[in-house]
Formats: structure tokens, C-alpha cells, sequence
């Protein structure tokens, strides 16, 4: 093995990367979120995606879904280190339930006129993005989707004036009856 | 204090100040010594301590004293220890022994001072992000901003602190609640979190998964670790009644020795980067192997790719996290070591009986012949090796604790001592904090004062903390630090000669200090012996001396440590210390760097 001296044992691991959508049930008390961040920051963790938000507030509940990538043996750790956290309930792997579904809001700003404005505005339709603002120059569209369609849809926009964008992150919920 | 709120105090007696309320919940989790350190936001405190004396406070003279005291005194007792300090500073000197007990899962209680809740965020004076900054250096941490919430997270501290995998808390309380008067509980369940749950009991179908494994096993062995430690005396005797009933070889990590005794027929002493030969060897061969309470760390790996490759692997922990993180395992067990291990025992006295292992006792004989510890005797200069195994020798069958700093030396102490009993060795393993002995020998001191307590030190390490000798001399604590002086950062200066060409960067400490007239100065006693011959009466002397005694003990300056695992390989490519010339090391050690 061709490796540097170190008082380590460097080695290179090649197993494929996976993307996984974790739900993570916590109580919301001052510090949580920063916990939850600096778990990843600190291991080295990817975080694709975060959105965090009371959802039941006489419980003081709050549901962290966080879309992150790593090896299977480092997406296992990341729920196991998740769980370990004195405020954390839960955490469920929703893509590993397969019966997960995933949303999220954009707005997306476009500025132009002519026939990129009649484009634009058959694409969001198409699309079935709203206006929810318009001058006479710019549009402002309201979309809703998996992340891959908001993604396809704001490739389109960018040649036709993309002036700026705002996501909220994936939010995601199992189907059926049962709760998490 | 107006005279109406002081009648009320005396109305109710569970209406008090903060101040109050921490050294009554501190009595209440029956606390009996704390280590710290006073300053302007922890004043209060400090005042209801100075009127009490249900709890004792140790004075250090540094909080990174404090906190490693904490830890010795938590792992030579199996109770948390808890630290007072102030803010700002006081908090940050913390850091370093918070994050050594979170490393080898140490239950500490701290409790740090902080500015009043209205200057948080303002830079107010001797203001840090406590729990900003300890964050990723404890299993837990609380701000309380009302005074009436006090009671419960110091409950829920302890608990958390204790239980699970143990670990360090930190409770920061800003100086206005701890003069804030409000009301006190004593610890009830409603105050631990309901989403911390950690789990104890083993599931039964593992544990079967588990006995049948044992139970066909030709080529066995256990590798145990500090859990079984943490988990209780309790846990040590199941492990060896473990060992007695199934006839299998055990090795143990650095946090684990003692917990199988080294005089034991199946103990193949200490494994990993620096153990033992025949025990390398059987965790690379072996067929089964049961890991309890230890957590594959890269230490004791070695290349992890190479690790253990014919084996199926039971691995019992209480933290799900430590499973599956660096090496797969075919049996995981969630669960505290004792209570898996008692399981385990009844189901395998039920259902299987000893396997015959003879042939795998009969390889495992081979690899002892070849002596991995062997070292050349020296009748003019004190090897370091040698001055262990005296040491061992002059206080065999004695209450002996030992702890360490972190070094060659500490390392040497791993394989010489022969350690019989758990909780009687400790000695910074995760984090590897140079520094931590001495201090730590003062806890251990302070919770057995009749017991002889050796911190087996470095020459370099022992000056990181070395002003807690004030304590030891203040609380008349007679520790022994028994110096292995080498004159050199040993081990660094070993990494050097093996991966950086022999240039010894700084690990040459050219201004020593006279270590016994430092010893007087301290008001303790000082010896110096550099001679093989005399190094018997000298440790005799030390030992019958009452006061803390610094023993400077000249050892061989260039003595390595071996065996050794060079990195990048993996545990039957272990360097032994009788092939360890120039050509085997460079050899060894080769792919990178050239050597010299
Ligand atoms: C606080 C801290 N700083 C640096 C190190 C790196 N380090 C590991 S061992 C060592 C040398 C220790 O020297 P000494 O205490 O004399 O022990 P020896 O190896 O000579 O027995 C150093 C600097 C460390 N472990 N801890
Ligand atoms: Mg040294």
C-alpha cells in the first residue's frame, strides 16, 4: 500500500454513495437545531437539504427532515448519532421505508419580455407553478414538487431570465394510515 | 433580603436560591467531594458551600485539574464526579477534560458560572458560549434561564450523566438565577427527558444468535473493553465467569485491563497497536470472536480491511452508534455489557456446553513463545520496562490504583502491570491527554484515602499539570508520581525515528526541571534513583513515605516501545521487539516516506 507515514491507518473506501431522506422527531428546546448542524459539520457529514419547523406545539415537538448523501455504513451512523442525542425521539429513514413522499416549495423569480415572457409562462403552466407576482417585466412562480422537478423547472427558467430563487428544503411524509 | 422573603424561606423549606438548590441537589445524588475552582460567577455557590459540609470541595489549581481529578475519581469509584468552575475561563479550561471523559465515557456533573442572563451576548466580562463551546465535548448540556427549572436539570444531569452510555454534562447557570429564589424538588422521573431511553437489555434472539456462535466456535476469542468496566464490578465477574465456563482466550483494549485479571490462565493480555503478539495474532485468526463493551476503534484495529477477515463477530454495546461504525458485525447486541453478558451466561449453561478448543490453546502457545514483550536486561541503566515490572512487584497484593499520563510509559504500564481488579487503572485512552495522571491520582486519592495511588508518569507529560502537586500537598493526598524520565516526549520522539527520518523535531526536553527539588518546593517529597540496583529501596522508600512524592526515575533515553503494529498493516504484521533492528523497521514501515 503506497501511503504517507502517519500514526494513522489512511485508507480509501469505495463504497458507493447513496442519498436518504431522514424525518427526525425532536423536542424544541433552545439549541436543538444547532445540535443537530453541528453533529453534521463536526463528522463530516453531508447535509443536502434541512428544514426544521414546530409541528406539534403543545408537545413542543418539532420534525427536522434532512436530505443527506454518505456511504451506507456512514448513512447507518448518521441515524445512529441522531438517535443518541438526549432530545431526539425519533428518526426515521424515509427513503429506506420506500413508501416516503417528498415535497418542496420554490419561488422563483423571471424578468424579461417578449417571447421569453410567453414561454415562461407556458413552462409554468405546464409546470403548474402559480404567479404570485407579476409587474410588467417579471414574474414571480409559486412551485411545489419533488426537488428533481423544481430543479428541471428553474433550469428552464434560467435562460429565459432567472433573476433569483428561494427554497424551502424537503419536507417528507410516509403514505398510509400509520404515523412515524 | 427583605424580611418577608426571609420569613418564606423559612416557611418552605424547598424554597431557596439557585445557589442553594445545586449544592442541595448535590447532596441529594449523594455527592460527597467537588473539584473546582471559585471566581466571580460562581461566587454564590461558592457561598452556600462555605456554610454546608454534607459536600467537601477540593481546591485545584487549574479546572483542567479539576476535571481530570473528577474523572479519577469517577472511574476508582463507579460514581459521577462533578466540577464547579466559573465562567468564561473557568468554562474553557474545562474543555480539555470534558472532552477526554466524553472520549471514554466518563460520567461527570459540571456545573460552570455564567454572566447574568440579561449580559448573555453582550462579550460581558469572562462571557463565552458555554454550551455553544462544550457542545461537542459532552453527551449533554443545559442554559438554565429560570431559576425554577433548576432543579429539574440538575436531576436530569445526573441521570443523563450516569446512565446509558455514561458520559459528561455540563449545567451553565447564569449568577442572577443562582441568587434568584425559587423552588427545589428532590430528583424524581418526570425529570429526565422522555425521549432519552437508553436501552439495557439485550434482545433475546441475538443473544441466542450469539450463544450458538460460541458455542461451535474452534478458533475463539474475547476482546472486551472499558463498558464492561462502566457497567459495574457486576459485569467483570459475569465476564469471568464468562471466560471460566466457555474455556476462551480473552484479550482486553487499554480501557478495559482489570477487568479479567492479568494472573488469569486464559488472558492474553493487552491488544492493538502496542499489545501483546498472541493476542493480535488471535484476533487476526480467529473464527468468533465476542466483543463486549469495546468499539473497534483504529487503535486496536490496525488496517481494517485486514481486520479479523476469517471471523464472525458478536459485538455487545449500549451505544447503537458504536456498532457497524468501523468494522461490520454479524451478532449486534444493544445493551449494557453486564446485563447481556449475564443473559448470554444462563443461556449458554442452559444450551451448549464447552467446545473443545485445544488445537486453537495449542497455537495460541506458539505466539506466546515468541515473547513480544521481551526486553534486554541492563544492569547499568534503568529501563523503563524494568522499572515497571518493580513497581508491579513491590506492590502486588496491595489496594493499588494506577493511572497514567500518555506516552511510552503509559503503554509500558499497559503491558507490565499486571492489573487484577477493575477500577483500579485509569488513564486517558480516547483522547490521549497528556497531563491527565496526576491529577486524576488526586481523585482517585481523595475517594480511597487509605489505598496507595501511583500515577505512572512521563517526564514531559507530568509538567502539563504538574502545579496540582499544591493540591495533593494542601489535602494531604499522598499520591506517588513515578516518573519514567527519559528525557524525551518518548513516543513522539519513536514516530520520529520510525516515519520522519530520525529528525527529532522538539521532542527533546533541554531544560528539565530538578523534579525533587521541585517535590520540596511543593512541600512533597523528592527521589531520584538512576541506577537498576537501587531502584528497590527507592520504591520502597516511596511507598512508605505519607506525603506526595515526585520519584524521579532515570530511565534508558532511547528505549522504544514494541511490539507494534506499523500503520497501515494489519495484526499478524506486528513489529516484535526482537526483530526490530534498523533494516525489519524500515522494512516495516515502508511505502511512503523513505527511512533512514
Ligand atoms: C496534551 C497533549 N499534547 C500533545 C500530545 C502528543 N504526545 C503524545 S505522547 C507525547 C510525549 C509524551 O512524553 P512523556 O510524557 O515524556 O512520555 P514518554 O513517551 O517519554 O514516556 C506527546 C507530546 C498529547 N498526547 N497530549
Ligand atoms: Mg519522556
Amino acid at each position: 500500500m503506497n501511503q504517507p507515514a502517519s500514526a494513522y491507518f489512511l485508507e480509501e473506501r469505495h463504497d458507493p454513495n447513496e442519498t436518504h431522506t431522514l424525518s427526525v422527531l425532536v423536542a424544541n428546546e433552545p439549541g436543538v437545531l444547532a445540535r443537530v448542524i453541528g453533529l453534521f459539520s463536526g463528522r463530516g457529514y453531508n447535509i443536502e437539504s434541512l428544514t426544521v419547523s414546530e409541528t406539534e406545539s403543545q408537545k413542543h415537538v418539532s420534525r427536522i427532515t434532512i436530505v443527506t448523501t454518505g456511504t451506507p455504513m456512514v448513512i447507518q451512523q448518521i441515524k445512529h448519532q441522531l438517535d443518541r442525542m438526549i432530545p431526539v425521539f425519533h428518526v426515521v429513514d424515509m427513503t429506506l421505508t420506500g413508501r416516503s413522499i417528498e415535497r418542496e416549495l420554490a419561488m422563483v423569480k423571471v424578468r424579461g419580455g417578449g417571447d421569453n415572457r410567453v414561454e415562461a409562462l407556458r413552462l409554468a403552466d405546464a409546470f403548474r407553478a402559480r404567479v404570485i407576482d407579476a409587474t410588467t417585466e417579471s414574474f414571480v412562480f409559486e412551485i411545489t414538487g419533488n426537488s428533481q422537478k423544481i430543479s428541471q423547472f428553474i433550469d428552464l427558467m434560467r435562460p429565459l431570465g432567472l433573476v433569483e430563487v428561494s427554497r424551502t428544503g424537503v419536507a417528507a411524509i410516509g403514505r398510509g394510515p400509520e404515523g412515524m | 433580603m427583605s424580611e418577608s422573603k426571609s420569613r418564606d424561606l423559612r416557611e418552605d423549606p424547598n424554597q431557596m436560591t439557585g445557589a442553594a438548590m445545586i449544592v442541595r441537589a448535590l447532596a441529594d445524588h449523594g455527592v460527597k467531594h467537588v473539584f473546582g475552582y471559585p471566581g466571580g460567577a460562581v461566587l454564590p455557590i461558592y457561598d452556600e458551600i462555605f456554610q454546608q459540609s454534607e459536600v467537601e470541595h477540593i481546591l485545584v489549581r487549574h479546572e483542567q485539574g479539576a476535571g481530570h481529578a473528577a474523572e479519577g475519581y469517577a472511574r476508582s469509584t463507579g460514581k459521577p464526579g462533578v466540577v464547579l468552575v466559573t465562567s468564561g475561563p473557568g468554562a474553557t479550561n474545562m474543555v480539555t477534560p470534558l472532552t477526554d471523559a466524553l472520549m471514554d465515557s466518563i460520567p461527570l456533573v459540571c456545573i460552570t458560572g455564567q454572566v447574568p442572563t440579561h449580559l448573555i451576548g453582550n462579550d460581558a466580562f469572562q462571557e463565552c458560549d458555554t454550551v455553544g463551546i462544550t457542545r461537542p465535548s459532552t453527551k449533554h448540556n443545559w442554559l438554565v434561564r429560570n431559576v425554577n427549572d433548576l432543579a429539574k436539570v440538575l436531576h436530569e444531569a445526573f441521570y443523563v450523566a450516569t446512565s446509558g452510555r455514561p458520559g459528561p454534562v455540563v449545567v451553565d447557570v447564569p449568577k442572577d438565577v443562582q441568587f434568584a429564589t425559587g423552588t427545589y424538588h428532590p430528583p424524581r422521573k418526570s425529570d429526565v427527558h422522555v425521549s432519552y431511553q437508553p436501552r439495557v437489555k439485550g434482545d433475546a434472539v441475538q443473544i441466542r444468535k450469539a450463544v450458538s456462535l460460541l458455542a461451535s466456535a474452534k478458533r475463539p476469542v474475547i476482546y472486551s473493553g472499558g463498558g464492561v468496566i462502566n457497567s459495574g464490578t457486576d459485569a467483570s465477574k459475569l465476564l469471568r465467569e464468562l471466560v471460566d465456563v466457555t474455556g476462551f482466550p480473552i484479550t482486553s483494549t487499554l480501557m478495559g485491563l482489570g477487568a479479567y485479571p492479568a494472573s488469569g490462565p486464559n488472558w492474553l493480555g493487552m491488544l492493538g497497536m502496542h499489545g501483546t503478539y498472541e493476542a493480535n495474532m488471535a484476533m487476526h485468526d480467529c473464527d468468533v470472536m465476542l466483543c463486549v463493551g469495546a468499539r473497534f476503534d483504529d487503535r486496536i484495529t490496525g488496517r481494517t480491511d485486514a481486520f479479523s477477515p476469517g471471523s464472525k463477530k458478536i459485538h455487545i454495546d449500549i451505544d447503537p452508534s458504536s456498532i457497524n461504525k468501523n468494522i461490520r458485525v454479524d451478532v449486534p447486541i444493544i445493551g449494557d455489557a453486564g446485563n447481556v453478558l449475564g443473559d448470554i451466561l444462563q443461556v449458554f449453561k442452559a444450551e451448549a456446553k464447552k467446545p473443545d478448543i485445544k488445537t486453537w490453546w495449542q497455537q495460541i502457545a506458539t505466539w506466546k513463545a515468541r515473547n513480544s514483550l521481551a526486553y534486554k536486561k541492563n544492569n547499568d541503566v534503568i529501563l523503563p520496562q524494568f522499572a515497571i515490572q518493580r513497581l508491579f512487584e513491590a506492590v502486588r497484593g496491595r489496594d493499588a490504583y494506577i493511572t497514567t499520563e500518555v506516552g511510552q510509559h503509559q503503554m509500558w504500564a499497559a503491558q507490565f502491570f499486571g492489573f487484577e481488579q477493575p477500577h483500579h487503572w485509569m488513564t486517558s485512552g480516547g483522547l490521549g491527554t497528556m497531563g491527565y495522571g496526576l491529577p486524576a491520582a488526586i481523585g482517585v486519592q481523595v475517594a480511597h484515602r487509605d489505598s496507595l495511588v501511583i500515577d505512572i508518569a512521563g517526564d514531559a507529560s507530568v509538567q502539563m499539570t504538574m502545579q496540582e502537586m499544591s493540591t495533593a500537598v494542601q489535602y494531604e493526598l499522598p499520591i506517588k508520581i513515578f516518573i519514567l524520565n527519559n528525557q524525551y516526549m518518548g513516543m513522539v520522539r519513536q514516530w520520529q525515528q520510525l516515519l520522519h527520518g530520525n529528525r527529532l523535531s522538539h521532542s527533546y526536553t533541554e531544560a528539565m526541571p530538578d523534579f525533587v527539588k521541585l517535590a520540596q518546593a511543593y512541600g512533597g517529597v523528592g527521589l531520584q534513583v538512576t541506577k537498576p540496583a537501587d531502584l528497590d529501596g527507592a520504591i520502597k522508600e516511596m511507598i512508605s513515605v505519607k506525603k506526595p512524592v515526585l520519584f524521579d526515575c532515570r530511565v534508558a533515553a532511547l528505549e522504544n516501545c514494541f511490539p507494534m503494529i506499523p500503520s497501515g498493516k494489519a495484526h499478524n504484521e506486528m513489529l516484535l521487539p526482537a526483530e526490530a533492528n534498523d533494516e525489519a523497521t524500515a522494512a516495516a514501515f515502508a511505502g511512503g516516506k523513505a527511512l533512514v
